[in-house]
């Protein structure tokens, strides 16, 4: 029901001023924010896309949502072609940005009503609604401030409230518990799970691998605008290579250690990336004297160690060579 | 679940423009102030004071009403759709919740144009009792062709409001304070607003270089309709220029648009 063929999308480079004498304009090339990305989405899943900053998930949301052109490919959401029939998509779809962006000139409740409105709901069906909403999201006593008056997570519990108001059958939150305390996230998730039940499709990005792993039936690991795995959180933990993951930080470049700490005893990976050194190991406690040893041996010395259980987080870093935080 | 067959793009539209109109009011002040304080200062000064010292003839006032109720109608009109866009475009997003609305993105800026020409004429129906008020008689003055009067300011408010689409599309934030000094300045004061069109014959390649500005035609469509008895434009051939300016910069104010609301 909701699918990507072949998507990509170029932003266009911004343009740098020629520089007085040198003559040439210099132009670097268009941001390639999404490369060939292909998902499908099952009516009814709750769906995770996961990347680093910049993997081109806003922008994948952008497009399904009819805020942003593709450069080619094709975008499907409810079976309607987003390029061609945009109003018919946003019928159907309720949107969390990942900026909040209320209407400055309303107040807090008044949003709800006016969005409301643009979709053509009975007036008694929105302000019942609203109510119930702003109650749930715990912002209702503050229904007539303005918008100006919310704090950053209250303005994204409105955002929420918002994107919800008209019942949408698909809804999509780009990182929508960034900023929300630790009580609104778990609010915000029994909402999410509330919908899920009863069938909406959920498309979510997030930065938190618990968050994704508990709520997503389905993950997509996106960087650099293409698609690196898509499964259940359960077998892409199955896939993360080893049992450990150890992370070495060095007190220098650690180039040229990597040979001798493959050659450590229970090491099936190793990657190198400027000071770390990443081993994944099958038995963490054995690899780690023999590691140590490995990069003392070449003058290194150790300023940091970090052991992380296999999680979606050791795949995520052996995908993409780097964390979430 | 909702029935999403029961949205009509009219009801969205209307919808919408409840929502611009009920800012509006709430601005009201704010917006009497910015719209009336510089056609009130005008009219003290030229249409009032003066007159009364006699250092200008007593019939000017018959110029001038025109001219400044064609101001604020344009000003008001091209302001409250380009202002608040560039803001809505710029740091605040606010306009998304309307993009992401069931509605053809074509709308949307319609629906912003039209509350341009509402705010325009209402600025040009509450400085015309009050240049009477501040003016005393105004020579030559009819309010006769009521209808004709409103017909002018609603192809006047079309035009400048269309334009501010367009300027509000093609301007960043830290340009607005540019904007003013290089567009619109020029514009007023060789817009025919303190003298009318025929009088320029005395340096006939300005008579015809302000054929391009389109205030030109606001303030000498006035004048056909209010003063009719002073030389002014053909009102035909104002009508013609206005809709050609609506017609003009609807086209590239849509183009504008569609790049700022689909990245
Ligand atoms: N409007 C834009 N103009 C130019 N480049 C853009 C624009 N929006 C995004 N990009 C570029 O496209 C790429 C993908 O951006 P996108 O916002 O989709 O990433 P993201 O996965 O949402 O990242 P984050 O986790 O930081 O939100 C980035 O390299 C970014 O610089
Ligand atoms: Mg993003």
């Amino acid at each position: 029901m909701i699918e990507t063929i072949a998507l990509r999308k170029a932003y266009a480079a911004p343009l740098t001023r020629r520089r007085a004498g040198s003559g040439d304009a210099t132009r670097s090339g268009p941001v390639l924010a999404l490369d060939g990305l292909d998902i499908a989405i099952q009516p009814g899943e709750f769906f995770g896309l996961l990347g680093p900053n910049g993997a081109g998930k806003t922008t994948t949301i952008g497009i399904l949502t009819t805020r942003v052109r593709a450069t080619s490919g094709q975008a499907f959401v409810a079976g309607v072609d987003v390029a061609s029939h945009g109003e018919l998509v946003r019928r159907r779809i309720g949107v969390v940005p990942q900026r909040p962006n209320p209407d400055r000139g309303l107040s807090v409740l008044e949003n709800l009503l006016f969005h409301g409105a643009y979709f053509c709901l009975p007036r008694a069906f929105t302000a019942q609604r609203s109510g119930q909403l702003l109650e749930q999201l715990g912002i209702s006593d503050k229904a007539d401030a303005k918008v100006d008056e919310l704090s950053g997570g209250q303005q994204q519990r409105l955002m929420i409230a918002r994107a919800l108001l008209h019942e949408p059958q698909v809804i999509f939150l780009d990182e929508p518990t960034v900023g929300l305390d630790p009580q609104a996230r778990l609010s915000l998730w029994e909402i999410l799970r509330t919908l899920h039940r009863d069938g909406r499709t959920i498309v979510m990005t997030t930065h938190y691998m618990e968050e994704a792993d508990q709520l997503c039936g389905r993950l997509a690991i996106v960087d650099q605008g293409r698609l690196l795995a898509c499964d259940t959180p359960a077998a892409l933990k199955a896939r993360a290579p080893g049992e450990t993951l150890i992370d070495l930080q060095l007190d220098r470049p650690a180039d040229g250690a990597s040979d001798a700490c493959r050659a450590v005893p229970g090491v099936s990976r190793v990657d190198v990336s400027d000071h770390d050194v990443r081993a994944y190991c099958m038995r963490g406690g054995e690899a780690l004297p023999g590691l140590i040893k490995a990069v003392e041996a070449h003058g290194h010395t150790v300023r940091n160690i970090n052991l992380a259980k296999p999680s979606l987080e050791t795949l995520f870093i052996a995908l993409t060579g780097r964390r979430l935080d | 679940m909702i029935d999403d067959t029961r949205v009509t793009a009219s009801d969205v539209f209307v919808a919408m423009l409840a929502r611009d109109l009920r800012v509006a009011r709430r601005e009201i002040g704010f917006t009497l102030v910015r719209t009336l304080m510089q056609p009130t200062l005008l009219m003290i000064v030229f249409g009032y004071l003066l007159p009364k010292m006699q250092m200008l003839p007593r019939a000017y006032v018959t110029t001038l009403l025109p001219g400044v109720l064609a101001v604020s109608l344009a000003l008001s009109a091209v302001q409250s759709v380009a202002l608040p866009m560039v803001a809505s475009f710029g740091a605040t997003r606010e306009i998304e919740d309307r993009l992401l609305a069931p509605l053809a993105t074509h709308l949307v800026a319609l629906e912003l144009v039209v509350v341009g020409v509402i705010q325009g004429i209402v600025a040009g129906l509450i400085v015309l009792p009050l240049g009477r008020v501040i003016m005393g008689t105004v020579p030559g003055l009819t309010l006769s062709s009521l209808g004709l009067t409103l017909g002018m300011m609603i192809l006047s408010a079309s035009a400048f409001s269309t334009l501010g689409l367009w300027l509000g599309c093609a301007v960043n934030v830290n340009q607005i304070g540019l904007m003013f000094s290089f567009i619109v300045a020029p514009m007023l004061f060789f817009g025919c607003t303190y003298y009318p069109w025929d009088g320029l014959h005395v340096v006939p390649w300005l008579q015809k270089a302000v054929l391009l500005n389109p205030l030109v035609y606001v303030s000498e469509g006035m004048r056909g309709v209010l003063t009719p008895g002073v030389p002014h434009m053909d009102p035909a051939v104002v009508a013609f220029a206005l809709t050609g300016v609506t017609v003009i910069a609807w086209w590239f104010g849509l183009r504008a648009f569609y790049k700022r609301a689909v990245g």
